[in-house]
């Protein structure tokens, strides 16, 4: 069995919500009298679950309660969960920004976090200049900065800029410098916040691949938090998966991952209310909800490569409108639009008119990459004219599979979409 | 299987009042250097002038005071050259009220690192009070120019005297002054703002109670004693005494500076210290 180099042990983490003021000065000042008496806090905050989306009635809420794991040397730990379940707590408790309400954190060996790229830069100093000063921030003698400095530059790929103030670069080189920096870095314990959600797509392999190259070459222990689910997948080894601040699951990462995404929290978000979203066009919000079905007709938010699916709108326009468009525009996390589908170009037959109803866009084969996707939805009348045009309306999750039997894994660096054929050597 | 006991360290929610981690601060003594050139470099980047406005800020300011203070209000300044005494007054009170005024605001103003990095908190006052301390010594070369230009022109109106001994002790003691009141104020001020409101005109009030701008022998007797209870005041008293040789001074006067510099300065290092953990949650 390997050494034990972290263990959290029921740690929790209270916060209050609501502003701070003159109300609260007072609590204060009554709390400290209170004490002075050797009563009980009468503020002792009954503090609640952190389920942001239901009204509670304590003003006090539990970020995350009674969190409690090992990490052992050399482990590559994916945090996984949905907005606000707690991660960055989390990683800001173990990064000791800030400390537990109740529990303890021991570990050994010195522990570097990146919760965010190029911490501490000053934009009035020089690319060189703030290597030093973020370096330092980090946790990095000036001597181990010195002698890595043209590792540094050279990695950041801004050599010519390393005598310009920061403030003269342009944000992607910012944050190259930033990463490189950190990349630098060399603690036994390594915290990483979404940090790679930066950069272009040449710098974020750059940085997956040292990412990689940090946990399996350099045996470190690193602690990742992120929503990416092939990146968590390609890096960890375990995963924890929080849900409204507790840990709900922890242990291998496919069966978490798996379980985080079609577990109830995921199913919840199926079916998506597009009623309020903002618009694009149009200014009647007549498309109402959007959902997607698997090969069964069961409701779902993930397909699997090469299966197919079907996506439903709902919509109730005001008035009955000519000659109506059904558009279905596919997107990437980039924004990139990737294919879109149409009944005035995929259908010869007209649709005389409509007033409400559903609109059905049939999918026979998933042929996009693992990865999260999203759908723009748009409703025309006669060609032309916008009724509804709502962009990212809903997100849906394309999952890794073994298309054509032969046991390879894919990945984004292979492209956007799969391609049936055959490769073969002819001479 | 190895030890489980021997950890690096352990975090939980309480810890003891003077633990001030002071090994882990000498780890950190690079970042410590690196922030107090920062403070020093970054204030005149983009000048053309450069470091040459640490010369200018005093002398012109010094100027100012004896056209308004001597010239049109015709305040005494002890028969002393009043540029000279303006100029000794000012470095000395610059230093106090910018170290006082940086370390008031440490909190607020690096929220945005310490939320994302950790480093011993404590790194980042020490840095503001070093650059400032650098400043004077840049600004005390200025004023020793003029000082020995006035010493041979006005002589023997300048006496410099043994006195000059307690200068150090003097810059020591404005030192943990202003860095105990300013991290007082900057623990104060992580939830409530209302201290940083105040310190933002208290300090130039503070100014004119600290007998920066007249010597303490222009008062009359019942608002010399009033001034007594000021600490900052027999510092400035006692330092443009040991330079200009007139004015007062007052061994007991000092004695009461240094016990209320130490209360201050420790009193301070606790809150700071007790305020440092959990200050993400409430700035």
């Amino acid at each position: 069995m390997s050494e034990i180099v972290i263990r959290v042990e029921n740690v929790s983490k209270r916060y209050k919500l609501g502003y701070v003021g003159a109300n609260t000065f007072m609590e204060d000042i009554k709390v400290a009298w209170d004490s002075v008496l050797g009563k009980k806090n009468r503020y002792e905050p009954e503090a609640e679950s952190n389920d942001r989306t239901k009204k509670g009635s304590s003003n006090y809420i539990w970020a995350i309660k009674d969190i409690s794991f090992d990490v052992q040397h050399g482990e590559v730990i994916g945090i996984i969960g949905k907005n606000g379940a707690g991660k960055s707590t989390l990683l800001k408790i173990l990064s000791k920004i800030t400390s537990p309400t109740p529990g303890t954190v021991k570990y050994k060996g010195r522990i570097g976090s990146l919760l965010e790229v190029g911490t501490g830069f000053h934009g009035e100093l020089t690319g060189r200049e703030n290597i030093f000063l973020n370096g330092a921030v980090l946790g990095m003698s000036k001597a181990e900065i010195k002698s890595k400095f043209d590792e540094i530059v050279d990695f950041a790929g801004v050599e010519r800029y390393v005598d310009t103030p920061v403030k003269r670069y342009s944000s992607g080189m910012t944050v190259r410098l930033g990463f490189a920096v950190a990349a630098h870095l060399e603690p036994e314990i390594l915290i990483i916040d979404e940090v790679l959600a930066v950069g272009d797509a040449e710098f974020q392999r750059k940085a997956i691949g040292k990412m990689q190259s940090i946990s399996k070459n350099d045996g470190r222990t690193v602690l990742f938090v992120s929503h990416n689910m092939p990146t968590v997948k390609a890096l960890c080894s375990k995963v924890i998966f929080l849900k409204n601040g507790e840990v709900n699951r922890i242990g291998n990462t496919n069966e978490v991952v798996e379980y985080y995404l079609t577990g109830e929290d995921y199913q919840r978000e199926e079916e998506g209310d597009t009623s309020q979203l903002i618009r694009t066009a149009g200014n009647q919000n007549a498309i109402k909800k959007v959902w997607m079905e698997d090969e069964h007709g069961n409701p779902v938010s993930k397909v699997l490569m090469g299966k197919p699916c079907k996506l439903f709108f709902q919509f109730d326009c005001k008035e009955e409108i000519i000659s109506p468009g059904f558009g279905f525009g596919i997107e990437n996390s980039e924004a990139e639009r990737i294919f879109s589908m149409n009944n005035y170009t995929l259908n010869s037959g007209k649709i005389a008119k409509a007033k409400s109803g559903i609109a059905v866009c049939e999918i026979p084969e998933m042929i996009l990459m693992p990865g999260t996707y999203y759908l723009s939805l748009a409703l025309v009348q006669s060609q032309t004219e916008w009724i509804d045009f709502v962009e990212r309306a809903y997100s849906f999750t394309v999952v890794e599979n073994d298309v054509f039997k032969t046991g390879k894994v894919w990945n984004k660096s292979q492209g956007i979409i799969y391609q049936h054929g055959s490769v073969e050597l002819i001479k | 299987m190895p030890d489980q006991n021997e950890w690096t360290e352990v975090i939980s929610p309480k810890t003891s009042l003077l633990d001030l981690k002071l090994a882990e601060l000498w780890k950190y003594r690079d970042l410590i250097v690196i922030f107090a050139r920062r403070d020093i470099i970054s204030t005149y980047k983009q000048t053309i002038l450069g470091p040459l406005w640490f010369f200018i800020q005093p002398i012109i300011t010094s100027i100012l005071f004896t056209v308004v203070f001597t010239n049109i209000a015709h305040m005494g300044t002890d028969g002393v050259n009043p540029f000279l005494f303006y100029l000794c007054s000012n470095i000395c009170w610059a230093y106090f009220s910018s170290s006082l005024n940086s370390n008031s605001n440490i909190f607020v103003s690096n929220a945005g690192i310490f939320g994302k990095v950790y480093f011993p908190r404590l790194a980042a006052p020490i840095a503001t009070t070093i650059s400032n301390f650098v400043k004077l010594i840049i600004q005390l070369l200025v004023f020793l120019a003029v000082y020995i230009y006035d010493y041979y022109k006005f002589y023997p109106s300048i006496q410099p005297n043994l006195n000059l001994l307690w200068v150090p002790y003097l810059l020591f003691l404005m030192t943990f002054l202003g860095l105990g009141l300013g991290i007082i104020i900057s623990s104060l001020t992580t939830k409530y703002r209302d201290f940083n409101i105040l310190i933002g005109f208290g300090v130039s009030l503070l100014m004119y109670v600290s007998a920066v701008i007249y010597p303490v022998s222009s008062l009359s007797e019942k608002y010399k004693y009033y001034i007594s209870f000021n600490p900052i005041a027999s510092i400035m008293e006692t330092f443009r005494f040991a330079f200009l040789g007139t004015g007062s001074y007052d061994f007991f006067h000092l004695i009461y500076a240094t016990v209320f510099t130490f209360i201050v300065f420790f009193s301070g290092l606790i809150m700071f210290n007790r305020i440092e953990r959990t200050f993400m949650d409430t700035v």
